[in-house]
C-alpha cells in the first residue's frame, strides 16, 4: 500500500502552476514523493526544517521578498506551530499556504497518529483558518489554486488536508 | 557592554541590509535609534526571527539580510541554527544579544546563565563563521566583517541585562509589516 505517485505528482505540478518556488517540508510518510520532486526541481527551493514552525517565519520571509511559497507538514506538525501562526502569520497578516497530511482519520492503522486526527479540524476552527480537504482526484488542482487565491487576498493562513483516499493507493 | 551602544555603533552600516528583530528591547532599541522601512521588528512568535531572516536570505540572495536575535529566542528555536546552516546563505548575520536573561518579562536567568554556551551550539550546528564579543568595537567590527566576508555568520555579542523602561512603540506592527513588504518590492522595480 504505497503512497500514491500519481496523485503526489499532480499535487506537485499543481504547486508549480500556483507559481510556488519555495517549499519548506519535515518528512513524514505521505510526503515522500512531494518532498522528492521538489528536491529534485532546480525551479524549486526545498527547506528541510528541524520543526515545522519554522516554516512560518521561512514563508514569511519569502512573502516578504515577493516568493511564493507553500508549507508541507503532518498535522502534528501543524499543532506544533500554532504559536507562530497566531503570533506571526495572523498578527501581521502573512498568507500561509499550509498542505497538511490528515492523519489519523478514518483508516488509519498507526495508534500513534490518532489523536492528532481527533483535533485537527477543531483546532483549524478554533483558530478561524479556513480549510478545505483533498480527497479527491478531480478537486486537486481546483481546490489548491483557491486556497492560494483566498490566502492572498485575504492575508492570512489557508490550509489544505490532505486525506487519505487521495495520498494512499489501496 | 550596552546592547543599545552595540546597535548604536553599526547604526549607520544597517542602511542597505534587511533587518529583522525579536520583540522586546531589541526592538524598542533599535526604533529608539530611528525607524527605517528596511527595519521589521517581529513583536512576537520568539524564536522566528532567524527562521524569517533564512526565509528572507534565501530569496534575496543578493541582499544582506542581518537578524538582530535575543538569547532567550534563539533558545526557543534551537533548530534553526541547524536550518541555516543547512542551507547556509552567505548573505545572513545572524547577532544574537546573549543576556542571559528573559528581560521583557521580568529578567529570568537563561540557560546561558548556567553555562549554556550559544557560539559552542552554533558552531556545532554547523554555522560557518562563529564569534563571540565582548565590547562595541569589536561588536562593530565583526558585525562589519561579516557583511564583507560573504559567510553564515552568528555573532554572539554578550550584553548587560537592562533595557529601556517600555517597549510598546508608535510604530504598529501591521504599518510596519506593510512598508517593510514594500521596501523590498521598491528595491526589485529599480
Amino acid at each position: 500500500m504505497p503512497v500514491s505517485l500519481a496523485n503526489s505528482k499532480l499535487i506537485y505540478e499543481t504547486l508549480k502552476e500556483c507559481d510556488i518556488r519555495l517549499v519548506s517540508a519535515l518528512p513524514e510518510t505521505w510526503l515522500v514523493h512531494l518532498i522528492r520532486m521538489t528536491d529534485e526541481d532546480p525551479e524549486m527551493t526545498l527547506v528541510r526544517l528541524a520543526k515545522e514552525e519554522e516554516a512560518v517565519g521561512i514563508s514569511a520571509g519569502a512573502y516578504f521578498a515577493g516568493v511564493k511559497s507553500a508549507m508541507l507538514m503532518q498535522n502534528h506538525g501543524f499543532l506544533a506551530s500554532i504559536n507562530g501562526i497566531v503570533s506571526f502569520a495572523h498578527l501581521y497578516k502573512i498568507p500561509l499556504l499550509m498542505l497538511i497530511s490528515y492523519r489519523g482519520s478514518f483508516g488509519e492503522r498507526d495508534p500513534w497518529q490518532t489523536q492528532g486526527g481527533n483535533v485537527t479540524e477543531p483546532v483549524l476552527r478554533a483558530l478561524g483558518i479556513p480549510y478545505l480537504l483533498l480527497d479527491s482526484v478531480e478537486i486537486v488542482k481546483k481546490r489548491i489554486r483557491h486556497a492560494q487565491t483566498l490566502a492572498e487576498s485575504s492575508l492570512q493562513p489557508v490550509a489544505i488536508l490532505l486525506t487519505r483516499d487521495l495520498m494512499w493507493d489501496e | 557592554m550596552l546592547r543599545l551602544d552595540c546597535i548604536r555603533s553599526v547604526y549607520s552600516e544597517l542602511g542597505d541590509s534587511l533587518v529583522v528583530t525579536i520583540m522586546g528591547a531589541v526592538a524598542a532599541e533599535l526604533q529608539s535609534l530611528g525607524h527605517r522601512p528596511n527595519f521589521f521588528y517581529l513583536q512576537h512568535a520568539m524564536g522566528l526571527a532567524s527562521s524569517t531572516g533564512l526565509g528572507l536570505a534565501l530569496c534575496l540572495p543578493n541582499k544582506h539580510v542581518i537578524v538582530l536575535d535575543g538569547d532567550g529566542s534563539l533558545l526557543m528555536n534551537l533548530g534553526s541554527l541547524s536550518t541555516m546552516a543547512r542551507y547556509r546563505p552567505r548573505n545572513l548575520t545572524q547577532v544574537v544579544f546573549d543576556n542571559e536573561s528573559l528581560l521583557s518579562v521580568g529578567g529570568f536567568p537563561t540557560a546561558t546563565s548556567t553555562g549554556t554556551d550559544l557560539e559552542g551550539m552554533a558552531r556545532s550546528a554547523g554555522v560557518p563563521r562563529v564569534v563571540t564579543v565582548r565590547d562595541v568595537e569589536n561588536f562593530r567590527i565583526a558585525v562589519c566583517e561579516a557583511g564583507h566576508r560573504k559567510e553564515l555568520t552568528t555573532i554572539v555579542a554578550k550584553v548587560e541585562a537592562t533595557g529601556p523602561s517600555g517597549y510598546v512603540t508608535e510604530l504598529s506592527l501591521l504599518e510596519n509589516r506593510f512598508q517593510f513588504r514594500r521596501y523590498i518590492q521598491s528595491l526589485s522595480q529599480h
